[in-house]
C-alpha cells in the first residue's frame, strides 16, 4: 500500500480507538440511564468497525448484531421498566398521590 | 434518584481509577512482551480439509472446539429457562399505539431479515458467519415484532415455543451422543462433518434467535386463547 493511504487508515484506527475508549468512559460516566445507553451502543458500533480493521469479520458481525443491537435494544428495554410506573401492570392503574 | 456510589469519596474514586489504570498498563506490558507465535493457526490450517467446513472460524467452533459451542448454547437455554421462570415481566410495548408506517415497514422488514438469515447461515460454512449471527439476525426481526405489534410472536402454541427454544441443545446432544459410538464425544464421523455441522447450525439458529427474542422481551409464551 502507498505511504499516504497507510497513514490515512493509520489517522482512522487511532481516531476509532480513542472514541471507542471516550464512548466508554461516556457509557459509564453518564448520570442519565438512557444516554449511557445511546453510547455504549455507539461504542458496539465502533468495537465492529475495529474488528474489521484488525481483520476479524466475524467478531464484527456477532459484535454489532448482538453487542450493540441486542444488547441494546434489551438495555433500552430495561430503562424503560426503571422509569416506568412501580406496577407491572402498565397502564390504566397507576395510583399518583 | 441517587444511589449509593454517588456518595463516595473523591479520594476512593481517584485510588480506584489509579488501580484501574496500573492494571491496564499491566496488561498491556504482558501483550506486548508475549513472545511472537502463530498461535493455533498451523494446526488449525493443517486438519481444515477433515473438519468438513472451508472457513477456519467455523471449523474451529463448531468441531474443533465443538464442546464449547455446545455449552454457550446451552447457557442461552438456561438465561430463557430463568428468564421464564421469573414470570414477572409483560412485554415492553402497549403504551403507545405504534404507528402505520412502523407497522409498515416491518412488514417489509421482518421476511428480508429471514432471508439474510438463512443465508448468514449457510454462508458459515465457507465465509463469516454461522449461527449465531443468523440467530441475532433472527432475534432483530423478533424485537422489531414485538415494538411494532406488541403482540406475542407468531401463531404458535407455548409448548411449540418452548420446543423450538430445546431445538439447538436437542439437536446438538443428540449428534454428540451419536458420535460417542464411533468415538468421543462430538467427533464427528469422517465424511459427514460437513452435514452434521449445518445441521446442528440450523437447529442453533432457530433456537438462539428465539432465545434472544423472548430475553428481550421478557414473557413467557401465552396460549392463544389467553391473548388479548
Amino acid at each position: 500500500m502507498d505511504a499516504p493511504g497507510s497513514l490515512i487508515l493509520g489517522l482512522i484506527d487511532g481516531l476509532i480507538a480513542l472514541a471507542i475508549v471516550a464512548l466508554a468512559f461516556g457509557a459509564t460516566a453518564l448520570r442519565d440511564l438512557f444516554a449511557g445507553v445511546v453510547l455504549f451502543i455507539a461504542m458496539g458500533l465502533l468495537m465492529a468497525l475495529a474488528w474489521v480493521r484488525l481483520a476479524a469479520p466475524d467478531l464484527a458481525l456477532a459484535e454489532a448484531g448482538i453487542g450493540a443491537g441486542l444488547a441494546g435494544a434489551l438495555l433500552l428495554a430495561a430503562v424503560r421498566r426503571l422509569a416506568g410506573p412501580a406496577h407491572p401492570e402498565g397502564i390504566g392503574d397507576d395510583e399518583q398521590p | 434518584m441517587s444511589s449509593p456510589e454517588d456518595n463516595a469519596p473523591v479520594l476512593l474514586r481517584g485510588i480506584a481509577a489509579l488501580l484501574a489504570a496500573a492494571l491496564g498498563v499491566a496488561i498491556a506490558g504482558a501483550l506486548t512482551a508475549l513472545p511472537p507465535s502463530s498461535g493455533l493457526r498451523d494446526a488449525v490450517t493443517g486438519q481444515m480439509p477433515a473438519s468438513g467446513v472451508a472457513h477456519p472460524v467455523t471449523a474451529v467452533l463448531l468441531n474443533f472446539r465443538g464442546y464449547d459451542t455446545l455449552l454457550e448454547v446451552a447457557v442461552l437455554l438456561l438465561a430463557l429457562i430463568a428468564t421464564w421462570s421469573l414470570r414477572l415481566a409483560r412485554p415492553p410495548a402497549g403504551r403507545d399505539r405504534p404507528g402505520l408506517v412502523l407497522q409498515a415497514l416491518v412488514r417489509l422488514l421482518v421476511p428480508l431479515f429471514i432471508v439474510l438469515a438463512g443465508y448468514l447461515l449457510w454462508l458459515g460454512a465457507h465465509a463469516p458467519g454461522g449461527a449465531f449471527q443468523a440467530g441475532a439476525l433472527l432475534a432483530g426481526a423478533g424485537v422489531l415484532l414485538t415494538l411494532a405489534e406488541g403482540r406475542p410472536l407468531g401463531p404458535l402454541a407455548p409448548a411449540a415455543l418452548r420446543g423450538l427454544a430445546v431445538l439447538g441443545v436437542a439437536v446438538f446432544l443428540a449428534v454428540a451422543l451419536l458420535a460417542l459410538g464411533g468415538g468421543r464425544l462430538l467427533e464427528y464421523p469422517r465424511g459427514q462433518a460437513g452435514l452434521l455441522i449445518l445441521l446442528i447450525e440450523a437447529a442453533s439458529t432457530v433456537s438462539i434467535g428465539l432465545a434472544l427474542a423472548y430475553l428481550f422481551r421478557g414473557d413467557e409464551p401465552v396460549p392463544p386463547e389467553r391473548r388479548p
